[in-house]
């Protein structure tokens, strides 16, 4: 900023000095008459204006649309000038002028006049760009275009598209686009367009059939209202698909939140009530990363596995060579020290980085959903995180079952005195299973970054869930843990919908109340002598 | 740590003071004029919380900068009541009984409001409360500068019925007084005004920091579907509404088919979100931001310098503050003593500028008057206004739209000095239906 107000200020003289032929030359450009009538507090005004632009064909327009549509067109209070902000965070700007799209130097936000727009603008100028994409070269922009359209088009857009149909090689295009035209004919009141529509399960030919079955128009109502029967038997199959889908997910947070405590819950004879802040840490990683790592969220998130895990590991062994070894067969106080230890954690983060939440950036691919038809998609960071846990999973039960480690923690979890007497060193095995299940919080973290908020309290939330499981499940069965997990999230996601979430959540907890009375060691007890010491 | 700062300036400043003592005996006799912020700087709150106690702490160094008032330092007293509702209580007491402050400004929820106000009118102190509230609540002392639900709900209503064209209302609140009062409000407004019926009407709760929305945004989107426009009116609270907003933008739901207008986030809140998907989405305050006026850019400009951070955000409750510290200086200078029964009598009528270009006026009723702006959400987690009350709006106690609170009218003015007269039966004390409401 320092350089740019002499940069300004020469670029000021040499307009005063050329100030009219350059003015001239503004006014020369058709564009500038194009832009002119969007500065205007009307929004119908500013509608006719953009419908200018898009019928000028000026090759322009596109870039001056998209830069409407996120805000980004903006005029100069004293010159009238019009620029496109190319980065609109903090107060000074830089600008590039919206007709040669040459760099204009910075601009504060004092000196300049957003082009405001609304939600009906906004609609208008998708459809417009969404009408340009429908020329893309790549099949999957096109179809993404069209599916834009549904329910998107006005009388002006038939013509177009009409051309754009015949045009068109690729079918799904083709359908979707017929689909737009058909929902666009049904709102036009006619009954023959039902047919084109029926058995679709997208939303917006549903919200179109439903407008349509309350018409004035007896055939027309009744031929939506039997077209709706036949989507509605389709859509109830969805939707257990999708109820199951929805518990499966919240199910994974469950057992990833939860299987780091069910390990360290076996040697320790305890709960360790810093396990929450253990998968915080994890999440502070991952945003850490992003921070290290600007502009490419996607690999930040991926190198955050090992260091989510590592940092936690660490932090892990750490609490239980300051705190835990201490308390050794002593439950009651190392639930308090640990709870003490969470506390500090907790005011730790909140002054060391902030007691506000951080942003963690989802990666593209990471965002929006599979969609498996056109009434049911899943939401894919969701998907990854129901993966991310079956891996962490399976990963887990081999080295519990497959390597040396594995054993001794077995058989110190099971009788501590026999397992030293044969000659395991307990104690390295203590710090290595806490680091274990330390570090599997840690990727828990990282994982729930990507699905809450990342903030001091994170680990609070989720700290009686993974206790809960844990109980339900028998404690330190590693197979408990996921049955528990993933039917503890089913439940919940299919009392919801009748009950509320608030009503869920306490149903689900009586119950598991109420199970525990009954098999106290819970889902999956350890058999043996063993279990009873 | 924090609530030690203060003491420590204290010391710091007393020492040039009682050195110009022989000089100027009439400065240094008088003590600094102390204001209390009662403000969570831990725990759940502790987010929205902290910046409106820098905000007071840098409105203290202004109003010092200029000499102070009636020429006395001012001096911030802070203390942390993290988040812990009976805390706010017992910290109230401090202030006042200990610390003895002039003024208080504080508070963020309601819950903790409700706390605090009976230490508040046992002591006789002075509340600023800056936060958006439910209503339904009228005290000889506290002004609330915050908005009323017929300075942020209704408007917000009546703006997407009338310019939307909803027919169809999610009212999707987090489980507590604030959401539950201003819905049941909501409720009554939509069915007695637009003569919507029950089953347009899905009203949802949910619990603080909920974390998995993906049943109720699929039953948004299910609801949605009737053909006819749908928004949802939220009111959920602090820091939920960042995977709710997530899932919104994953399920594909689109500011164009479902628009959510809510009441609780402003730019503070956005600051944790990746805004791209949630653009046109919208927010009812009486400021933003991105409001386009000098004093607005002067304010900016001061919070960053005080912050020292280029990207740090205003929001509506600041702004609530800002008002309140200038009308209470403003009252003060009027009375001529911070006495808090003179400065209460002083307060009503007081008008001060605002940050949208306008004036805020204080009413009889302790509440006073805001523009109301729509805002969208755009891509750099900043507003943009689409829409703005033609004129400010009074803030109203008690709501029009509620069995009994209809009734009451608040005037803390001699000679009624009441705050929830019964016009039907002419008398001060409120009614039967006010006790249920307040519940």
């Amino acid at each position: 900023m320092r350089m740019l107000p002499r940069f300004l200020s020469g670029l000021l003289c040499l307009c005063l000095l050329c100030g009219l032929p350059l003015a001239a030359q503004a006014q020369d450009d058709p564009g500038q008459a194009l832009l002119d009538p969007l500065a205007t507090a009307s929004y119908a005004e500013k509608g006719e204006a953009i419908e200018a632009i898009i019928e000028s064909g000026d090759a322009r327009s596109r870039r001056w649309l998209e830069a409407l549509l996120g805000g980004k067109l903006q005029r100069h209070k004293d010159t009238g000038r019009f620029v496109v902000v190319v980065e609109n965070r903090g107060r000074n700007w830089p600008v590039v002028d919206a007709l040669s799209f040459e760099d204009a130097g910075e601009m504060s936000r004092r000196e300049l006049d957003r082009i405001g727009i609304n939600n009906a603008l906004r609609g208008q100028l998708q459809g417009a760009l969404a009408v340009l994409d429908l020329h893309a070269d790549e099949v999957r922009e096109r179809r993404e275009a069209a599916r834009a359209l549904l329910g998107d088009v006005d009388a002006g857009l038939v013509e177009p598209i009409r051309a754009v149909i015949d045009g068109e090689e690729d079918a799904e295009v083709r359908r979707l686009l017929e689909q737009a035209l058909a929902i666009h004919r049904l709102e036009e009141g006619e009954a023959a367009a039902v047919d084109a529509l029926s058995g679709s399960l997208n939303a917006q030919v549903r919200s179109a059939l439903n407008a349509a079955s309350r018409s004035e128009d007896p055939e027309l109502a009744a031929a939506a209202t039997s077209a709706l029967a036949d989507i509605e038997q389709k859509m109830t199959l969805n939707r257990g698909l999708e109820t199951l889908y929805f518990g499966l997910s919240l199910g994974s947070v469950l057992v990833l939140a939860a299987i780091g405590l069910a390990i360290t819950f076996g040697v320790m004879g305890g709960i360790n009530m810093a396990h929450g802040e253990l998968i915080m840490l994890g999440a502070y990683t991952t945003w850490a990363m992003q921070q290290l790592l600007p502009g490419q969220p996607g690999l930040a998130l991926l190198l955050s596995i090992p260091a989510g895990f590592l940092v936690a590991a660490l932090a892990g062994v750490v609490i239980e060579r300051g705190v835990i070894q201490f308390l050794k067969g002593r439950p009651l106080e190392t639930l308090l020290a640990t709870f003490g230890v969470s506390l500090i954690l907790q005011q730790l983060v909140r002054t060391v980085i902030s007691p506000q939440n951080r942003s963690v950036v989802t990666p593209e691919w990471m965002s929006g959903s599979l969609m498996l038809n056109e009434g049911l998609s899943l939401t894919l960071n969701r998907l990854y995180v129901l993966g991310f846990a079956l891996v962490v999973f399976a990963a887990l039960m081999l080295v519990m079952r497959r390597t040396r480690l594995g054993l001794e923690v077995r058989a110190v979890t099971q009788n501590r005195g026999m397992a030293r007497a044969m000659g395991i060193r307990a104690t390295r095995v203590d710090i290595l299973t806490f680091a274990l299940g330390a570090g599997v919080a840690g990727l828990a973290g990282v994982a729930l970054s990507q699905l809450t908020n990342v903030g001091p309290n994170l680990g609070q939330n989720y700290i009686i869930d993974s206790f809960m499981v844990v109980v339900f499940g028998g404690v330190g069965n590693l197979w408990g843990t996921l049955v528990a997990g993933l039917s503890l999230g089913v439940i919940n996601q299919v009392l919801e919908p009748w009950a509320g979430a608030v009503l869920a959540k306490i149903v689900v907890l009586v119950f598991i109340i109420l199970f525990i009375q009954k098999r106290p060691r819970g889902l999956f007890p350890q058999k043996g002598r063993a279990a009873e010491g | 740590m924090t609530s030690r700062r203060p003491a420590m300036r204290a010391h710091w400043l007393a020492a040039p003071l009682l050195s110009l003592a022989v000089v100027t005996p009439a400065l240094a006799q008088e003590d600094p004029i102390k204001v209390g912020i009662l403000h969570s700087l831990s725990g759940t709150m502790a987010i929205s919380e902290t910046v409106l106690k820098d905000t007071v702490e840098m409105l203290v160094e202004q109003q010092n900068a200029e000499g102070g008032l009636l020429g006395r330092e001012l001096e911030a007293v802070v203390v942390d009541p993290a988040s812990d509702w009976p805390l706010f209580a017992e910290k109230a007491r401090e202030l006042l009984a200990q610390e003895e402050v002039d003024v208080i400004f504080g508070n963020w929820t309601s819950v903790s409001r409700k706390s605090v106000l009976p230490v508040v009118e046992e002591l006789n102190g002075l509340l600023f409360y800056p936060v958006q509230y439910e209503g339904e609540e009228s005290s000889e002392n506290v002004f609330y500068t915050g908005a009323a639900p017929n300075q942020q709900a209704i408007p917000a209503v009546n703006y997407l019925h009338d310019q939307v064209g909803v027919e169809r209302w999610v009212l999707a609140g987090t489980d507590y007084v604030y959401p539950r009062t201003t819905n049941k409000i909501l409720e009554a407004f939509l069915k007695n005004e637009f003569g919507v019926v029950d089953e347009d009407i899905m009203v949802n709760y949910t619990p603080f920091g909920h974390s998995d929305w993906q049943n109720i945004v699929s039953e948004i989107k299910a609801f949605g579907s009737e053909g006819r426009k749908t928004a949802v009116v939220s009111t959920i609270n602090g820091d939920a509404n960042v995977p709710f907003y997530r899932e919104l933008g994953n399920q594909g739901i689109d500011a164009a088919d479902i628009p959510v207008v809510a009441f609780s986030v402003g730019e503070q809140e956005l600051t944790g979100i990746d805004t791209g998907p949630l653009v046109g989405h919208l927010a009812a305050w009486n400021y933003f931001m991105s409001v386009d006026t000098d004093t607005n850019y002067d304010f900016i400009d001061a919070w960053i310098a005080h912050t020292g951070d280029e990207m740090a955000v205003t929001n509506d409750p600041m702004e609530a503050h800002y008002i309140g510290f200038n009308m209470w200086t403003e009252a003060v200078r009027k009375a001529g003593t911070t006495d808090v029964d003179a400065v209460k009598d002083a307060i009503i009528g007081v008008s001060v500028p605002n940050l949208s270009g306008g004036y805020a006026a204080m009413m009889p009723n302790h509440h006073i008057t805001k523009p109301v702006l729509i805002g969208e959400i755009q891509d750099n987690g900043q507003f943009s206004i689409v829409w703005e009350t033609p004129s400010t709006v009074a803030g109203d106690a008690w709501s029009d739209y509620l069995e009994g609170s209809r009734d009451l009218i608040s005037d803390w003015r001699k000679p009624m000095e009441c705050g929830n007269y019964n016009v039907v039966r002419g008398s001060c004390g409120g009614s039967q239906a006010e006790e249920e409401a307040s519940e």
